[in-house]
């Protein structure tokens, strides 16, 4: 019997659905940290990304912090945290939220600065005032760039949850390092196709969120803005489900 | 003599480090009325026209509107009282175009269904389909764009239009088109209109008075268009007015003197059995015009070239100028200009010579003015 039918009986078992570590669960507690993980990265990136963009001050410190903390590795990082915090679900969640502030910074930035300066200078000349320009110019014409960035960051975080599973917590991540020490690779496999599942699955929900955010008027153009976007995104659940696949 | 609406005292704007953009300049602007900025880039022409709406901040010296200080009003509450239109149109590409035409209104306060219906009129006004409203500023022609944005900043029918090189990103068709429908809107609106462009002629064309900048922020002349051309006031000011200024100074001079001869022509498709007919009355040096049954010119025949059609030069219409006389009989292939009445039947030819002669009687009579 091949690996691949192994883990396709496996997955089939409805055993290993219900129950306190059955994947129904394993899946909701997925859900729940990358949920607060994106919750609290995104508190602190979005504004700080709209204030950079829209005024464009502290633009370089931000480009080099944001840098810096994407070169930090992620297991190494999860460690420490839990060594100097202690044990518990949040120090690994403010890893992992250092590790995602750096995407939804730069994609809120770059959403707020791809906005047409005549456009935003048109609406100061008209008499908006500068948290008008922001909310109502600069934001929902930032909006498709900044998807972008929101859906890498959602993307990365769902894959990156997994480890998690090592401190030791929930989530999907649990079929990994389970399987690794039990030498179970079907168990393994089936772990890695469940969180490029929930990838892809969390990625449309997030396409279709964009379409119905994004005004019209920003696709209909000769630019052809949105199919560059689309293309651009639909390459990262094949990345997240490597990164998910070797924590 | 014209109310002042805006008033320029000694400003100056000088740029961190560089040299002024604008030097100590003092204007005042006439209520009512079209006033062009031009000048070659870098003059400060646009700077200018921005410190009236505070988009740029003066570094000396006070403006005045309708005689309030401008920094005596919030800026953004101040750019509202003004309408203001840019070379790129500036539309909001996530909002139809309507929306975007309310603009203004919706920011003073004006109910949603009130600032759209508003927008609607001003659709018509500015001469736009009411069906284009519901589309996106990407889906419009940049001469639409252009409309759209001149709807806008008359939405809040503000006294006051700043105007920055608006139509110069449009092809020279359009561009006279939106000319000529600005002048129109003006007869009925009578805005002052501050209009910005580096283009001579179009700053003949639109202005009731022309303000020439100078590189460095200096005014170099300020007067009618008329002035500018036939007396520019230096050296700088004539050469950017250009080696052409003495025929586009024959625009501002009615051609009544010119006379118009008959000329022999040739009917085409007139009769039942769709041949000529000719009238050979007048002569042409052997040329005759061809016209269609409604006596309307369609061409020239020439002296060997049988019945083949030679299209025709610009043609002469009733009250036009001794620019577009001369230019009709210049650009004619037979050195006559076609001149035609009201309903653009053939009324008979003009000769350049004929032209020049009434151009240097005007001459003369100015001379003895003297």
């Amino acid at each position: 019997m091949s690996i691949f039918t192994e883990t396709f009986e496996w997955l089939a078992d409805p055993s290993h659905w219900a129950g306190s570590s059955g994947i129904a669960t394993r899946l909701l507690e997925h859900l729940q940290y990358s949920g607060l993980v994106l919750v609290i990265a995104a508190a602190i990136a979005v504004p700080v990304g709209l204030y950079i963009g829209h005024t464009g001050r502290g633009r370089v410190a931000a480009v080099a912090v944001a840098g810096a903390l994407r070169a930090l590795p992620t297991l190494g990082l999860l460690v420490l945290f839990a060594l100097i915090a202690g044990s518990g679900l949040m120090p690994p969640v403010w890893a992992l939220v250092i590790l995602t502030v750096p995407p939804l910074l730069a994609g809120t930035y770059a959403g707020i600065s791809s906005v047409d300066e005549t456009v935003v200078d048109a609406a100061r000349a008209m008499g908006m005032k500068e948290l008008q320009i922001l909310f109502r110019v600069e934001l929902p014409n930032g909006l498709q760039v900044m998807f972008g960035g929101i859906r890498t960051a959602v993307l990365q975080v769902i894959a990156t949850v997994s480890v998690v599973a090592y401190l030791p917590l929930g989530g999907l991540g649990r079929y990994l390092f389970d399987g690794l020490v039990l030498q179970d690779f079907p168990r393994m496999l089936a772990g890695s196709l469940l969180i490029a599942g929930l990838a892809i699955a969390v990625d449309l929900v997030l396409a279709t969120a964009q379409r119905l955010l994004v005004s019209p008027g920003l696709s209909t153009g000769p630019k052809g803005g949105r199919k560059a976007a689309t293309t651009l995104t639909a390459a990262a659940p094949a990345t997240a489900a490597v990164q998910g696949g070797s924590p | 003599m014209a109310e002042a609406m805006i008033e320029f005292q000694s400003v100056t704007k000088q740029y961190q480090g560089g040299q002024a953009a604008v030097d100590d300049l003092s204007m005042s602007i006439d209520k009512g009325s079209i006033t062009v900025f031009v000048g070659p880039s870098g003059c400060g022409k646009t700077t200018s026209l921005r410190m009236i709406n505070r988009m740029v901040e003066p570094t000396k010296g006070t403006i005045t509107v309708d005689g309030k200080d401008v920094t005596s009003v919030p800026a953004a509450e101040l750019r509202r009282s003004m309408g203001y239109v840019m070379q790129s149109s500036g539309l909001m590409p996530h909002r139809s175009v309507l929306d975007n035409i309310a603009t203004v209104p919706r920011l003073n306060g004006v109910s949603k269904a009130d600032a759209r219906k508003r927008a609607e009129e001003l659709l018509d006004v500015v001469g736009l389909a009411s069906g284009l409203g519901k589309r996106y500023p990407s889906q419009l022609s940049g001469g639409q764009q252009q409309r759209v944005g001149v709807a806008r900043a008359l939405a809040a029918d503000p006294p006051v239009l700043l105007m920055d090189e608006p139509f110069s990103a449009v092809d020279p068709v359009v561009r006279d088109e939106l000319q000529r429908e600005l002048l129109r809107l003006q007869r009925d609106l009578a805005k002052t209109i501050v209009f910005v462009t580096h283009d001579i002629d179009e700053a003949t064309v639109l202005g009731d008075k022309v303000a020439v900048f100078a590189v460095g922020g200096k005014l170099a002349q300020y007067a009618t268009p008329e002035e500018i051309l036939r007396a520019p006031a230096n050296e700088f000011v004539a050469s950017f007015v250009g080696r052409d200024r003495g025929f586009r100074h024959l625009g501002f001079s009615a051609a009544d003197g010119v006379t118009i001869r008959p000329v022999p022509t040739v009917t085409r498709g007139g009769n039942a059995d769709g041949g000529t007919d000719v009238d050979a009355r007048g002569n042409a040096g052997g040329w005759r015009l061809v016209v269609d049954a409604e006596s309307r010119p369609l061409g020239w025949e020439g002296p060997g070239s049988g019945s083949d059609l030679i299209p025709g030069g610009s043609l002469f219409r009733p009250g036009d100028t001794l620019r577009r006389a001369l230019d009709s009989a210049l650009s004619s292939p037979s050195g006559l200009g076609v001149a035609v009445d009201g309903d653009g039947r053939v009324a008979g030819v003009i000769e350049a010579a004929e032209v020049l002669a009434v151009i240097e009687s005007a001459r003369r009579v100015r001379q003895d003015a003297l």
